[in-house]
């Protein structure tokens, strides 16, 4: 068989980093072509060069498609040349029917007047064929997420593909649904049909793979032929995570007190789909002057867990207790949770962690304002002191803490972000993503101010999706997976081999 | 944008570059004035004229206040210029047929502009339901209670104690007649005070290295600031003195600026408009905080409402049609951003008087109410493209 693509010496460079780095991938016509990397390895950024989102010319390298070159300036272009990419967060439209969404853009239409009965026709026979039983009248809101997936396939489908390219597909899907979709994508497959997956669940992998590319840091690491060799989880594990540990990290003391923080049963039900429960009978204890990590992939559930419990800003029918120091207290509101000593320092510090419009002064004082103000009236002095305070402590470069945080770099919003949280004396500090895209300098500045709020007896919680960084962090880090914690490893016997393998295991 | 390097005094022109706004809108007020004073051969800043003036924007400027903090938390109000119209029948209703005595109508009409302002403001913050739908929906219901209430007729007369809200004057303590001693007293007293407060946040900002405006432009923004005060006092001074609605004018925008600038309240208003999510994660209980700027937005309205209709000795069925956008644009030519999270109380009131004069200046000249709405529609598409086109220079 031969390649009907060829992806050569892909370079992708961003403002500051090197998303790929001379990425190369060979997809022979007729097979299941598996992707595999951690979070952040360049896996998306890879399927975005190819099916055209970032333009030719934005990137360095070949593609040959079907034996020509391919220099695809939109998704449009792609398309046209049956190279159809179906992402996880599914790009349908809930309040359509299926048929809608099916041939959204692509109407059967004379002079833009909708054939209904022949779109009807049509959608049927796509529904028979990806095996989905409802009718094309049907509104796609009121599908499960598995039959969405079917939904998007049949309508990939549509557009006559010959390269379907899957972004965790069965991520939000239950058991049943995910057998099912790997039965279709095996049933394309005998019809003709090529497919790239992109997945994390490497059992899944095995199954339906005839070839695995492993990237890690924006390179390829390894192809593995399944029809050559035997496909084994541990071989792609070991080249997934296998880079070298080098001195990344501040030196810490490990020096557990008293458990300062204790969850009891915690269960979550999703917002929005009332039948998913998100978090499961989950509980855990920090002590004082303990960092203790939480590593999981995306849709683990772990920024669903911390934001549940603070102050309920996330998911519905919440039960079970938080205790502080061996009191059951109240963190109902985000202001009882504040009271009772916690704080949540967000994954995405732009949208939910600060007022990009606003100085770093009144973002440092922001979640304690009353502590600078008498009777509600605000004593700028005092305000201004408190944050030159914190930006002395926590190094944060700017030429005055009156600039608007929104010309800071990304370290140094994060660092804002933090002065922010440790202006209201928390016992427990939850750090969702904390370095996540900021430079390594800033990075290694965050974690030792981490190892410094350690050493003065505060609780932390580290999620994070970067293993290194939790091995290098953590004095104990749980493993979290479909709402659940799945193994809890300690630091001496932590690897990122362990992890992963609890994680893909299950 | 601020730098701390006092070694290199910035010029004057740069740090104009870099707020443009503020001056631009203080210059354009200027501007705006100086031509209608020219075309209209001097009528603009005739003593009585300029008494007009404060007397005919009073309620605009009033509720410009509220809808400022209304449009900072993200929000907008279109319910208000029929509340003002609603609760100035009611008014009428109240005192002219029922005889009720005036203090009391007032309380009661306060707190009914207060309870609509809660209703709206309660289904907005707490059944998150848009704001346009929810005030649109209040502008329905109350211009047609209005029509209602008053049964489609005017009524008034109004008795005096009532009218005194809006034409009445403050006494001359100094009984000089004309020119009224108090009014130049008050012209004088507010020049030093607003001197002395200038001087004392220089002070300030120099304690915590904050970059200042150049004492160059300081002095010039002040002189000009003085001696439009003062000009303004001296010809009031010379018509029958200081009107009452033009203390309560002042009296309620400095307690508005003090809100904005200097309370835990205000601050949190901000940063509900600047970004909901952070601050709800903040600890900010953000639904009380919208809730609350509605209670407010219908307080003020129901005080314009008073004014207004003690203004015109009657309550007409069309009192408020169309003020709700006059109300608006006057801020966002006042700088707010229809995003929420940015404007300042000072800009709103300044964007009302841009508002006032043109409306005068044209009625003066005898402009026909067509040409009148499209220069300011396009008076407000130009101050707003011009905030636009700054902000993105600067990035």
């Amino acid at each position: 068989m031969s390649a009907l693509l060829e992806m050569r010496s892909i370079t992708k460079t961003f403002p500051g980093v090197k998303a790929l780095d001379n990425v190369s991938i060979s997809v022979r016509e007729g097979e299941i072509h598996a992707i595999c990397g951690e979070n952040g390895a360049g896996k998306s950024t890879l399927m975005k060069v190819l099916s055209g989102v970032y333009p030719a010319g934005s990137y360095d390298g070949q593609i040959t498609y079907d034996g020509r070159p391919a220099e695809f300036r939109t998704i449009r272009d792609s398309e046209e040349r049956g190279i159809i990419i179906i992402h996880q967060e599914l790009a349908l439209v809930p309040l359509l029917t299926i048929a809608e969404n099916i041939f959204l853009g692509n109407e059967c239409a004379t002079r833009g007047v909708i054939d209904w009965p022949e779109t009807f026709r049509q959608t049927e026979a796509l529904l028979a064929k990806v095996g989905l039983r409802e009718t094309p009248g049907a509104r796609v809101g009121s599908l499960g997420v598995g039959k969405q997936q079917l939904v998007e396939i049949a309508k990939a489908l549509s557009k006559n593909v010959r390269l379907l390219i899957l972004d965790e597909p069965t991520a939000a899907l239950s058991e049943g649904d995910s057998q099912a979709l790997l039965d279709l994508l095996l049933e394309l497959k005998a019809q003709g049909v090529t497919s790239i997956i992109i997945s994390h669940k490497l059992n899944e992998v095995r199954r339906v793979a005839d070839s695995v590319t492993v990237i890690r840091d924006g390179a390829t690491i390894s192809t593995i032929d399944a029809r050559a060799e035997p496909l084994t989880e541990d071989r792609i594990v070991r080249d997934m995570v296998g880079r070298s540990m080098e001195n990344r990290f501040p030196d810490r003391q490990r020096r557990a007190g008293e458990v300062v923080f204790e969850l009891k049963d915690w269960n979550v039900w999703h917002p929005e789909q009332a039948d998913r429960q998100m978090i499961r009978d989950l509980s855990m204890t920090v002590r004082a002057g303990e960092v203790v990590g939480i590593a999981g992939l995306m849709g683990a559930g772990r920024t669903e867990l911390a934001m549940s419990i603070f102050g309920r800003s996330w998911g519905r029918n919440i039960s079970g207790q938080v205790l502080m120091r061996g009191r059951v207290v109240d963190v109902s509101t985000v202001d009882r949770a504040i009271r009772a000593g916690l704080a949540y320092v967000t994954e995405d510090r732009k949208t939910l962690g600060l007022i990009l419009e606003e100085t770093i002064r009144r973002n440092t004082v922001l979640a304690n304002l009353d502590a600078v103000a008498t009777r509600g009236v605000v004593e700028e002095g005092r305000e201004t002191e408190v944050a030159e305070k914190y930006r002395r402590a926590l190094r944060i470069r700017t030429p005055s803490v009156f600039q608007k945080v929104m010309n800071l770099s990304g370290g140094n919003q994060q660092k804002v972000v933090l002065a922010k949280w440790l202006f209201t004396d928390p016992d427990l500090l939850i750090l969702d993503e904390p370095t996540r895209g900021i430079d390594v300098g800033a990075k290694y500045e965050i974690y030792s101010i981490i190892n410094e709020l350690s050493a003065a007896g505060k609780a932390v919680v580290m999620i994070s999706s970067e293993m290194p960084e939790l091995l290098g962090m953590c004095d104990r880090i749980h493993v979290m997976n479909q709402g659940g914690f799945v193994g809890e490893l300690a630091a001496e016997e932590a690897s990122q081999e362990a992890i992963m393998s609890l994680i893909v295991r299950e | 944008m601020q730098a701390t390097s006092t070694a290199t005094a910035p010029g004057i022109g740069a740090y104009l570059t870099r707020h443009i706004r503020e001056y631009g809108l203080l210059f354009a007020l200027i501007a705006i004035m100086a031509f209608f004073q020219v075309v209209t051969g001097g009528t603009l800043l005739r003593p009585v004229n300029i008494t007009n003036l404060f007397l005919q924007n009073s309620y605009i400027i009033i509720m410009a206040l509220g809808m400022l903090l209304v449009i900072v938390g993200g929000n907008i109000d279109l319910s208000v210029g029929s509340v003002m119209g609603f609760i100035g029948a009611l008014a009428a209703v109240m005192i002219v047929n029922w005889q009720l005595p005036v203090g009391v109508a007032i309380l009661l009409c306060l707190m009914t502009g207060m309870a609509i302002g809660a209703v709206q403001g309660y289904f907005v913050a707490y059944w998150r339901i848009p704001s346009f739908i929810v005030t649109l929906a209040g502008m329905l219901v109350f211009r047609g209670l209005s029509l209602w209430l008053l049964a489609g007729q005017s009524i008034g007369p109004f008795p005096r104690s009532f009218q005194a809200l809006s034409t009445g004057f403050i006494p001359d303590l100094f009984a000089l007649d004309r020119p009224n001693g108090l009014a130049l007293a008050v012209g004088v007293a507010a020049v030093l005070l607003i001197l002395w407060l200038g001087l004392r946040a220089r002070a300030r900002n120099a304690r915590y290295g904050i970059e200042d405006e150049p004492w160059g432009l300081f002095l010039l923004r002040n002189a000009i600031v003085a001696a439009a005060l003062l000009f303004v006092t001296w010809k009031l001074a010379w018509f029958r003195g200081l009107p009452n609605v033009l203390l309560s004018m002042v009296v309620l925008t400095v307690i508005y600026v003090f809100i904005t600038e200097r309370t835990t309240l205000g601050r949190r208003i901000y940063a509900v408009g600047g970004n909901a999510k952070a601050a709800k994660l903040s600890g900010i209980r953000t639904e009380r905080l919208t809730f609350l700027t509605f209670v407010n937005m219908g307080l003020l309205a129901a005080l314009a409402g008073l004014v207004f209709a003690a203004r015109l000795n009657t309550a007409t069925p069309k009192a408020g049609f169309a003020v709700e956008l006059d109300v608006i644009a006057a801020v966002f030519i006042g700088g707010a951003s229809m995003a929420g999270g940015s404007g300042r109380i000072v800009g709103a009131v300044v964007g009302a008087f841009i508002m006032g004069v043109m409306n005068n200046g044209m009625s003066i000249l005898g402009i026909g109410i067509d040409y009148q709405q499209v220069i300011k529609g396009l008076v407000l598409l130009a101050a707003v493209v011009f905030d636009v086109y700054n902000k993105n220079k600067e990035v």
